[in-house]
C-alpha cells in the first residue's frame, strides 16, 4: 500500500482520539459500579439493558486492537531488528486477537 | 583558570578508543580550541572539521562529554565535568576517522524530504511582499536560521533506532519552504515528508529543540508538518 506508514499513524491518532474518552468513561464505570457495590448480576442486568452499553465497549475494543497493534509495531521496530513483512503479520495478529478476545467479553455483557 | 585539562579524544573510526591529551587551560577557551592545540602541537594526525570558527557554518559539531554541541561556541569552562572534557564524533553519522562523520547522510536526506526552493514563478523579475505579520512568514521566520551543523540529527533518538528517518533538519527545511509564499510546490513538498520514513515517524521527543544551538524548534516545525500531510492525505491531495 502507497504511504503505509501514514495510514498507519493516521488510523493510530484517530483510535487514539476515539480512545481518550472512553477510557475515562470506563474508569467512571468501573468508580461508580464499585463504589455502589453492584453485584456482577446487577452490573449485567444494567448492560444487557441497553444496547449502548454493548455497542460503547464494542467501539472500546475495536479503537484499542487498532491503537495497540500498530503501537507495538512501531516499538518491535524500533527497539528491535525485526522488521518488515513478518512483523507486519505478527502486529496483524496482535491486533485481531485483541478484537476477537475483546469482542467475546463484549458479547458477554449484551 | 590556569593549568591543564585533560582532553580525551576518540580516535579511529566507528571501531577506535578515546586518547587522552594534557591541554593548557586559556581563559574563555573553547572546546574546539582544546582540539586545534591537540592537533596543532601534539598529534597532526587528528582528524575533526571545522571552518568559521564562530557558530555560522556548522561543520564543527561534535559529542562533547555526551552531549551533541556546535564545539566553536562551546565554553570549556561550562561543560568541563571534573576537569575533563571528552570529545567524541557525532552520533548517528558513519566516523570516517577520529572526530570527523561522513555527513553526506545528513544533507542527502535534506533532498530527499525536498528541502530546496522551487519558485512559483521562476521569471518574476519584482521582489515578492510579505508582510512580517504574515502568520505562514512567523512559521517559516521560526526555522529559516538552520546552520545545518546536523546536531539535531544526531541528538535524535528515532534517527538512531530508524537510520531511514529524515531527522529533524531536513524535516523544519521543509516546513519554512512550505510556509514560504514564493515556493510553488507545497505539494510537492508534503508529498516527500509524508513517506514511510517521514515527519510521521516522530516521536515528539523534543531532543532536536533542546540541543539546537541556534534556538530552533524543529519539533514544533515536524508537529506542523503532521497536521498538513493528515488533511491532505484525509482529502486525497498527497
Amino acid at each position: 500500500m502507497k504511504r503505509l506508514e501514514l495510514w498507519l499513524y493516521i488510523a493510530q491518532r484517530g483510535s487514539a482520539l476515539v480512545l481518550a474518552p472512553l477510557v475515562l468513561l470506563h474508569l467512571a464505570v468501573i468508580l461508580y459500579a464499585v463504589s455502589g457495590g453492584l453485584s456482577a448480576g446487577e452490573i449485567l442486568g444494567r448492560t444487557r439493558a441497553s444496547l449502548v452499553w454493548p455497542a460503547t465497549y464494542g467501539l472500546f475494543v475495536v479503537a484499542a486492537a487498532i491503537h495497540a497493534a500498530i503501537g507495538l509495531r512501531v516499538v518491535v521496530g524500533e527497539w528491535t531488528s525485526w522488521r518488515g513483512r513478518s512483523l507486519d503479520v505478527a502486529m496483524f495478529g496482535f491486533g485481531l486477537l485483541l478484537l476477537l478476545l475483546g469482542l467475546r467479553a463484549v458479547r458477554f455483557i449484551a | 583558570m590556569t593549568g591543564t585539562l585533560r582532553v580525551e579524544i576518540w580516535r579511529g573510526a566507528e571501531d577506535g578508543r578515546f586518547e587522552a591529551f594534557e591541554v593548557p587551560t586559556q581563559p574563555n577557551q573553547t572546546v574546539l580550541d582544546l582540539v586545534t592545540y591537540v592537533q596543532r602541537k601534539l598529534d597532526p594526525s587528528l582528524a575533526y572539521r571545522f571552518a568559521c570558527r564562530v557558530g555560522v557554518c556548522g561543520s564543527c559539531a561534535m559529542t562533547v562529554n555526551g552531549t551533541p554541541r556546535w564545539t566553536c561556541r562551546t565554553l570549556v569552562r561550562k561543560v568541563a565535568a571534573d576537569g575533563r572534557v571528552r570529545v567524541a564524533p557525532l552520533r548517528n553519522l558513519p566516523v570516517i576517522k577520529d572526530l570527523a562523520t561522513e555527513m553526506a547522510p545528513f544533507f542527502d536526506k535534506g533532498q530527499e524530504a525536498r528541502g530546496r526552493f522551487i519558485p512559483s514563478d521562476p521569471s518574476a523579475k519584482a521582489v515578492a511582499t510579505i508582510p512580517p505579520e504574515d502568520p505562514k512568514r512567523k512559521e517559516a521566520d521560526g526555522g529559516i536560521e538552520c546552520i545545518g551543523c546536523a546536531v539535531c540529527y544526531a541528538a535524535c533518538d528515532v534517527v538512531a533506532w530508524r537510520p531511514e528517518y529524515l531527522g529533524p533538519a531536513a524535516l523544519n527545511r521543509a516546513w519554512t519552504l512550505v510556509n514560504d509564499a514564493r515556493d510553488g510546490d507545497a505539494t510537492g513538498h508534503l508529498q516527500a515528508v509524508a513517506e514511510d520514513a517521514g515527519c510521521h515517524a516522530c516521536h515528539a521527543h523534543q531532543s532536536c529543540a533542546e540541543h539546537c544551538p541556534v534556538g530552533l524548534n524543529p519539533a514544533r516545525s515536524i508537529a506542523g508538518l503532521k497536521r498538513l500531510v493528515i488533511l491532505a492525505a484525509l482529502r486525497g491531495q498527497l
